[in-house]
């Protein structure tokens, strides 16, 4: 088992104050982000975000209108050969080429990569349960997905870029996915960016997160980190209260009388004083799920 | 090895395979010298992080439930041991404080609980008798 984050290695990816606009509306805010190498970052935000705006300028698709992108050092529009032959990409609409059969399609794939390698590639297609002569176009949603998945994997890449992989998928599909992001980090080094709106496969699978809204990231950190860092308090008040007193990194509080709940961004130990102090008595201090945290994130 | 990670409790996953491994190490249903899955195997398995089950196992061998040797696999403690043994005496610990802070709530004395736990104590006794 590697070591998750080895502060030695060179980033993967990295975004320095990237802005990006489409016509009036911007789409990144002078967004700066750094995907280390080896393990899951998990790129989380609302639709419109701007998750897959970063990703086009990942894969060379887009050109910065300012700040730099750099993807294995290099600028991924003026290396395109460089960049784009060590990622795999599934995109969110998975743009295949209707015409083609399944078999076509992995023939002419491997074309593009010198690394392609064709018995992992039966061996998926196989596990897929991709029939080689169907053409794509007749593919179900979720086999169409599974042939984009295997033509992602197959050249086994250093970076795998999933844009909503799950999207619109049964639940079966979704595990296929999933798999495959976890075989992939378990190689040694290899490194999976993957944006999804649901949470909870992120937190099953995601070493790290990054929290994206209105083009700016609001919060990158290890998920080990954000989860330690985020509590439910629920605290009780000598007497009923209109309105609950204010606690120390509160990013949303609900509650009615005596008793209101908080959510914080702190860890336990310091959040229970910081609630003493304003005399409360702690009856409730509850991890919460990545979902909580992302909602009251957007909402604060 | 059933385990079954629920995403929508908060608790964190590591934590959720170090209890439910602890527990099943407690009941009996993973015996002493038991091997367990592989990291990786694991990770396919319940489709989480392999580092979030490598960190599950790194916490349950301090913990004294697990022990790693030298093929590299990871195995069940001997339970004798006595830090397997104040492991189980800190989850019983748990449980206790869970349910005397609820007994306080409910405004029910110490002496009712102990009445009560030794009640349930020989009912218990009786069913398993009359099976």
């Amino acid at each position: 088992m590697h070591e998750p984050f080895p502060s030695s290695a060179p980033p993967i990816v990295e975004l320095h104050r990237v802005t990006r606009q489409f016509g009036n509306k911007t789409a990144l805010d002078d967004l700066s982000l750094t995907v280390p190498r080896g393990g899951v970052f998990g790129l989380i935000g609302g639709n419109g975000a701007g998750k897959t705006t970063l990703i086009k300028h990942v894969l060379g698709m887009l050109k910065a209108q300012s700040g730099s992108v750099k993807v294995f050092g290099l600028d991924p529009v003026q290396n395109p050969v460089g960049t784009l032959g060590r990622i795999g990409y599934l995109s969110e609409d998975r743009d295949l080429p209707n015409w083609m059969r399944v078999c076509e399609l992995m023939r002419y794939t491997q074309a593009f990569y010198p690394n392609w390698d064709e018995a992992y590639a039966e061996e998926l297609r196989e596990a897929f349960d991709l029939d080689g002569h169907a053409r794509i176009k007749n593919l179900s949603r979720g086999q169409r997905a599974r042939a984009g998945l295997l033509v992602a994997l197959a050249h086994r890449p250093e970076l795998l870029v999933l844009d909503e992989p799950s999207s619109g998928l049964d639940p079966v599909v979704r595990r296929d996915i999933l798999g495959a992001i976890i075989r992939t980090i378990a190689d040694e080094g290899r490194t999976v960016l993957f944006s999804s709106h649901l949470l909870d496969e992120v937190e099953r699978v995601a070493d790290r997160v990054a929290i994206i809204h209105q083009g700016r990231i609001l919060l990158t950190a290890p998920m080990d980190e954000i989860k330690e860092t985020h509590r439910r308090m629920t605290l009780r008040f000598g007497q009923p209260l209109d309105r609950p007193p204010s606690l120390v990194g509160t990013l949303s509080f609900e509650g009615q009388g005596a008793e209101w709940s908080y959510i914080c961004s702190g860890e336990s130990g310091q959040l229970r004083r910081a609630a003493e102090a304003i005399g409360a008595t702690v009856v409730g201090d509850d991890s919460l799920t990545l979902d909580e945290i992302f909602v009251s994130r957007i909402l604060s | 090895m059933q385990i079954h990670i629920s995403p929508h409790d908060g608790v964190p996953i590591y934590q959720q395979v170090v209890n439910q491994v602890k527990y099943l190490v407690a009941s009996g249903r993973l015996a002493a010298g038991e091997e367990l899955p592989a990291i990786r195997v694991l990770a396919e398995q319940l489709l989480v992080n392999p580092n979030t089950v490598a960190r599950a196992y790194r916490e349950l061998e301090m913990a004294g439930i697990v022990e790693k040797r030298r093929t590299a696999g990871t195995y069940v403690s001997d339970q004798g041991s006595p830090l397997a043994r104040r492991e189980r005496v800190k989850i019983l610990t748990g449980r206790i404080d869970a349910m005397l802070a609820e007994a306080q709530h409910m405004d029910v004395a110490l002496e009712e609980v102990v009445k009560l736990v030794q009640q349930r104590h020989a009912a218990m006794q009786t069913t398993r008798n009359e099976e």
